[in-house]
C-alpha cells in the first residue's frame, strides 16, 4: 500500500466532509466515491507541472466537484482558504467545476459531454505531436446520454491511445439505481465491442487504481477505460449505497458521525457550520 | 457563397496552421478540396453534431481553431448545449458552420428549414452570430472573424448573387448601408439583402424612396448604426429569412423600444413552418409572404395606413 496515496484518499474524504458540511451542499456521496480515484491521478498518475504539455484531467461527472477542490487543495493547486470558500456567495467554487478556477481544464455539469472533450483535447494532442493525455472521470448513469457514444465511438476509430476513461461504476444515479433506471448490462464488453481496451478493479484500491491508470498506451492504440467498482458515499457508512445522498446534505449528527467513521479530527467549533 | 466560403477556408488553412475541419458527414462537393490538400486536418466525425462539438472544443483549448460544419438546423439545434458549455462558457474559437439559411433546402423539407437558428445564437452573448449576404462577404467574414477569441456561428447559403453596393464588405457588428432613402429603411438579414434592394427598386418606380440596410452580424450587433438610419426614417421594415421572432425583427423592435425612436416597425419574415410543402426557396419564400412582389405590397400598405 502506497500510504502518500492514502493519506491523500483520506485528506480529500476529510475535505469533502468538512465543506460539505460547512456549505451546507450536498453530492456528497458521488464525491466520496471517487476520491481513491482523484488521489491516484492527482498523486501519482497525471502530469500536471508541464505547462501546456500537462496531462488533461476532465471530470465529466461534475456534481463531484468538490472531490476535485480537495484534491487540488491536498496537493497544494488550491489553499485551504480558497477551498473554505466552497459554495459560498460568489465563489467560483460551486457544486460543479469551473474552468476559470487553476488547476481545472474544463466546466462540466451537464452529463454526457465531458467524454468529447477529452476526446477532442487527445486529438490535440495528437496533432501537436505532444505526449500530453486526457483523463476523463465519467459516472455509469452518464452512459444514459447518446452522446457519450458518440465520443466512444470517435475514440476507438481513431484509436486515440492517450485517451482514458475512468468510469465511476457505482451503480447508483439521483432517483435510483442503474439497474432499476436504464440497465448498463454488461458495460466493460460493450466498450470492448466498441474497440476500447477495458480494465475492471477495485476502485478504492489504490494499488489496483495506481497500477491500471499508471500503464501507458502507445498514442496510436486503442482508447482505454478504466472501470472501477466503487462503493457510492465509500467510508461513511449511512452513505454507501444509499440513493438519498445523491442530494442530502449534512445535519450535525450525520457530520459528527462522519468524522468519527473517517477517523478526522474536528478542525474545530469555527470550522464546522454554526 | 457555400463553396467560395471553403475555397476560402483551404486559403486560410494554407497561412493558419490552428485552422483544422470537423463535419458531422456533410458538405459533398464543397468539403473535398480541403480535405484532399489536408487530410491530416480533416474528421469526418460521422453523423454525431454533438461529439462534433465536444471535440472542436477539445481542440480550440489545445490551441486550434477548428471549423465545425453541418447543415444549419443540425449544426445550430442538436449540439446546442455543447456549443454552450464548451466553446462558448470556454471562450474557445470554435467556428460553427451552418449550412443552409432559411429555406436554402427548400427541396428537402421541413427538417431542413433553418428558421431559428440565428435567434438562438443571439442569446448566447459570447456567439458572433454571422449571416452573410452574399459570397464575397461570407469571405471576408470568414476573414475578419480569425482571431476572434470565442465562437463564431456562419448561417451559410449555397448559391447567392452579389448584392448590388455591398461591394463584400463585412465588420463585425456593423450594419451596411447600401442604398439611401427617406420614406422606408429596408433592413434585411444576410440573404435576403437581395431581395431587399428589389424591393427598393421597385418602391423607388412608385415614387417611394427607400433606404436599405444589411444586417449581417449580432454579437456584437449594430445598435449604433441602426440608431443612426433609424432617427430618419417614419418607418422600417425588417427582411429575413427567418421566425419572426429572436432574431433581425426583434433586434431592431429593441433598438426602437431602448432608444426611444419614434419610428414604426414591421417585421416581415415566416410566422410558421409551412408544413406539406417543400420546393424552390423563391417558391416557398412566396409561400410565406418574402417574395419582392409581396414585399412591395406590404410597405405601400404600411406606408398608406401611417399616412392616413
Amino acid at each position: 500500500m502506497n500510504s502518500g496515496l492514502f493519506d491523500l484518499a483520506h485528506c480529500i474524504r476529510k475535505s469533502i466532509i468538512e465543506e460539505s458540511y460547512r456549505a451546507h451542499v450536498g453530492h456528497i456521496g458521488s464525491a466520496l466515491c471517487i476520491a481513491d480515484i482523484l488521489a491516484v491521478l492527482f498523486g501519482e498518475t497525471m502530469r500536471l507541472d508541464d505547462g501546456d504539455d500537462r496531462d488533461r484531467l476532465v471530470l465529466s461527472k461534475g456534481h463531484a466537484a468538490l472531490g476535485l477542490y480537495a484534491a487540488l487543495a491536498a496537493t497544494d493547486r488550491m489553499s485551504a482558504e480558497e477551498l473554505a470558500n466552497f459554495c459560498s456567495e460568489g465563489t467560483p467554487l460551486g457544486a460543479h467545476p469551473e474552468h476559470v478556477v487553476p488547476g481545472i481544464d474544463f466546466s462540466t455539469g451537464s452529463l454526457g459531454q465531458g467524454l468529447s472533450l477529452g476526446a477532442g483535447a487527445a486529438l490535440g494532442a495528437r496533432l501537436q505531436r505532444s505526449d500530453r493525455r486526457a483523463f476523463v472521470v465519467i459516472s455509469d448513469a452518464e452512459l444514459n446520454e447518446g452522446s457519450v457514444w458518440e465520443a466512444v465511438m470517435f475514440a476507438a476509430h481513431h484509436r486515440l491511445g492517450h485517451l482514458t476513461a475512468i468510469l465511476d461504476l457505482n451503480g447508483q444515479q439521483a432517483l435510483g439505481y442503474t439497474r432499476d433506471v436504464l440497465d448498463l448490462g454488461p458495460v466493460g464488453e460493450r466498450f470492448r465491442q466498441f474497440g476500447w481496451t477495458v480494465e475492471e478493479v477495485d476502485g478504492h484500491d489504490l494499488d489496483q487504481l495506481s497500477r491500471s491508470l499508471g500503464a501507458l498506451s502507445d498514442a496510436d492504440a486503442p482508447p482505454r477505460l478504466v472501470i472501477a467498482k466503487t462503493t457510492f458515499g465509500k467510508g461513511v457508512s449511512y452513505m454507501e449505497g444509499r440513493i438519498e445522498w445523491h442530494y442530502l446534505p449534512l445535519s450535525d449528527e450525520h457530520f459528527a458521525q462522519a468524522m468519527e467513521e473517517l477517523e478526522i479530527e474536528p478542525v474545530g467549533a469555527e470550522g464546522a457550520r454554526s | 457563397m457555400r463553396a467560395e466560403f471553403a475555397a476560402e477556408l483551404v486559403a486560410v488553412a494554407r497561412e493558419d496552421p490552428r485552422v483544422v475541419l470537423l463535419t458531422g458527414d456533410l458538405g459533398f462537393a464543397v468539403l473535398e478540396p480541403f480535405a484532399e490538400e489536408f487530410p491530416d486536418r480533416f474528421f469526418n466525425v460521422g453523423v454525431a453534431e454533438q461529439n462534433m462539438l465536444g471535440l472542436a472544443a477539445g481542440l480550440a483549448d489545445a490551441g486550434f481553431l477548428p471549423f465545425a460544419y453541418s447543415i444549419a438546423t443540425f449544426a445550430s439545434m442538436r449540439p446546442y448545449e455543447f456549443l454552450r458549455n464548451g466553446a462558448a462558457l470556454h471562450e474557445l474559437p470554435v467556428r460553427l458552420v451552418g449550412m443552409g439559411a432559411g429555406f436554402d433546402y427548400g427541396h428537402n423539407g421541413v427538417t431542413h428549414y433553418a428558421l431559428e437558428d440565428v435567434a438562438i445564437m443571439r442569446v448566447q452573448p459570447s456567439v458572433s452570430t454571422i449571416a452573410p449576404a452574399d459570397a464575397d462577404q461570407a469571405r471576408a467574414a470568414l476573414r475578419a472573424t480569425l482571431d476572434r477569441r470565442g465562437p463564431v456561428y456562419f448561417r451559410l447559403c449555397k448559391e447567392g448573387s452579389p448584392v448590388p453596393g455591398l461591394e463584400g464588405r463585412f465588420e463585425l457588428g456593423r450594419a451596411d448601408l447600401i442604398r439611401e432613402g427617406e420614406d422606408i429603411a429596408l433592413i434585411a438579414l444576410g440573404n435576403m439583402a437581395t431581395t431587399a434592394v428589389q424591393v427598393a427598386q421597385e418602391l423607388e418606380r412608385t415614387g417611394v424612396s427607400a433606404a436599405v440596410a444589411v444586417v449581417s452580424s449580432f454579437n456584437p450587433s449594430p445598435t449604433d448604426d441602426l440608431v443612426e438610419l433609424l432617427r430618419e426614417v417614419p418607418i422600417a421594415m425588417t427582411i429575413e429569412a427567418h421566425y419572426l421572432t429572436g432574431a433581425l425583427g426583434s433586434f431592431v423592435a429593441e433598438v426602437i423600444a431602448e432608444q426611444n425612436l419614434e419610428c414604426r416597425l414591421v417585421r416581415r419574415g415566416v410566422a410558421e413552418m409551412p408544413r406539406g410543402m417543400t420546393g424552390s426557396p423563391a417558391y416557398l419564400y412566396e409561400q410565406v409572404g418574402l417574395s419582392p412582389d409581396q414585399l412591395v405590397s406590404a410597405a405601400v400598405e404600411t406606408l398608406d395606413l401611417i399616412q392616413r
